[in-house]
């Protein structure tokens, strides 16, 4: 990677970092097209062509693939549960109805566990919270570069498709969370919030700005972290994929043959295709071999020639360490969705606790 | 560039250091707990589970932000 050019890394991983955005764009603005620079006359809405449009659309934008990628899930969520729900009998289960039984048991044991108050809302909330951030999160598990690569030569320039490294997301969630707190807290104790806010650490009335102070810092403290630490985790995640696909690239194109050979063919920057008929050929051996019909020796032999061609030691190198890293995230995933949802469960139950 | 690279270094130096002594301190705490009361083990295994993703998050974050300056913020800088 050290002979890379800089422009084209930082070029590569911030055309990852972008939303597909649609906002209005300000009268006045200076657009760059393909013509040259054009002056909006009046105000537009559009979609965003790179990072400084969507800075310049300001409040007015919203993020397309966040939106359309954490509903469609939303809904696939939904939809797979009513499935499971309207088949459920009093029967032995099987295979799906089966994992739809043991996550939901999952949760009603872990709201048994840490809510100590009368609600019915909270156990569905929870389900909803922890099987929607798992699919999102999920999302990070599928290769970077494909299906934004697939997206482009459709057309669709940027796309970022894992809804929860976009900090929008995971804080619009965490302000769900934090709207719910507020109205048990008041719904359950009334004056008593108040009385919580003022006189908690020190029990006298010269103390309440203090008080109040100390315990609003606490409460606002609360949604924040839970959106930050989500967003945090993933994205880290997601900038580490982007790294070792970068690494990965560059190391392929060291290869023996390709890096001449895929100039030739194809001209710079379309080696997914290249791959992509790499990657069919060797699962095509692999599947030979598994069905009997070359030995097992020979495989790997005609493996190795293929990665040769292809890109050598480093590409194996790369998708190795892509794979590790992706087995090291499904812990992280999952913890993620776990402790976003507990909490919750463990703040709401703080809203139902009377005396405190 | 420099600052930017070492400014990253620390980060990633000190957040792993904080991170080292929790999980240290949770781990040997959570055998410590389930040699004493073995029965107890399944259950202290899901909190230290949702501790360490607690403890985790912090340095992680790091991670990311270190990563972003490295390889987004140091170029630009530099050229």
């Amino acid at each position: 990677m050290s002979g890379e050019n800089p422009a084209s890394t930082t070029e590569y991983i911030q055309h990852h970092l972008q939303n597909l955005v649609y906002g209005k764009l300000p009268g006045g603005f200076e657009r760059q097209t393909e013509n040259g620079t054009e002056v909006l006359a009046a105000d537009t809405w559009t979609m965003a062509h790179g990072a400084t449009e969507a800075a310049a659309m300001g409040f007015w934008a919203i993020h397309v693939d966040s939106m359309a990628w954490s509903i469609g899930l939303g809904l696939i969520f939904c939809w797979m549960f009513r499935r499971a729900a309207v088949r459920a009998t009093t029967g032995v289960p099987s295979g799906f109805l089966n994992f739809v039984e043991l996550v939901i048991e999952f949760i009603d044991s872990t709201v048994k566990d840490s809510f100590h108050g009368k609600n019915k809302m909270v156990a569905p909330l929870a389900l909803t919270i922890f099987v929607w951030i798992f699919l999102m999160n999920l999302m990070d598990l599928l290769p970077v570069d494909l299906i934004p690569k697939v997206l482009m030569l459709a057309g669709v320039e940027y796309q970022k498709i894992v809804p929860s490294t976009d900090p929008n997301i995971t804080m619009g969630m965490a302000l769900g969370v934090f709207v719910l707190m507020l109205y048990y807290n008041i719904k359950i104790k009334g004056v008593g919030f108040i009385k919580e806010l003022t006189m908690h650490p020190f029990n006298h009335w010269a103390f309440i700005p203090i008080n109040l102070f100390m315990e609003l810092v606490g409460l606002l403290a609360k949604p924040f972290s839970l959106g930050l630490r989500l967003f945090g985790n993933m994205y880290a995640g997601e900038m580490i994929f982007i790294l070792i696909a970068m690494m990965f690239a560059a190391g392929a194109g060291t290869g023996l043959v390709t890096g001449g050979l895929n100039a030739q063919l194809f001209g710079e920057g379309t080696n997914a295709i290249f791959w992509l008929v790499i990657f069919v050929l060797v699962c095509g051996v692999c599947w030979m071999n598994l069905r009997g019909k070359i030995s097992t020796g020979r495989t790997v032999l005609l493996t190795l020639g293929l990665l040769t061609i292809g890109g050598g030691v480093f590409a194996l190198g790369g998708g190795l360490m892509q794979w590790g890293w992706a087995i090291f995230h499904i812990l992280v995933i999952t913890l993620q969705a776990f402790i976003f949802m507990v909490l919750t469960i463990v703040y709401l139950s703080m809203a139902h606790e009377e005396d405190h | 560039m420099e600052l930017v690279i070492i400014a990253a270094a620390i980060m990633l130096g000190l957040g792993a250091l904080g991170a080292a002594i929790g999980m240290g301190l949770l781990g040997g705490k959570l055998i410590e707990g389930t040699a004493r009361q073995p029965e107890l083990g399944p259950m202290l295994q899901g909190k230290m589970f949702l501790l360490a993703g607690l403890i985790d998050a912090v340095p992680i974050i790091g991670v990311g932000i270190a990563m972003y300056l490295i390889f987004v913020v140091a170029p630009s800088v530099g050229a």
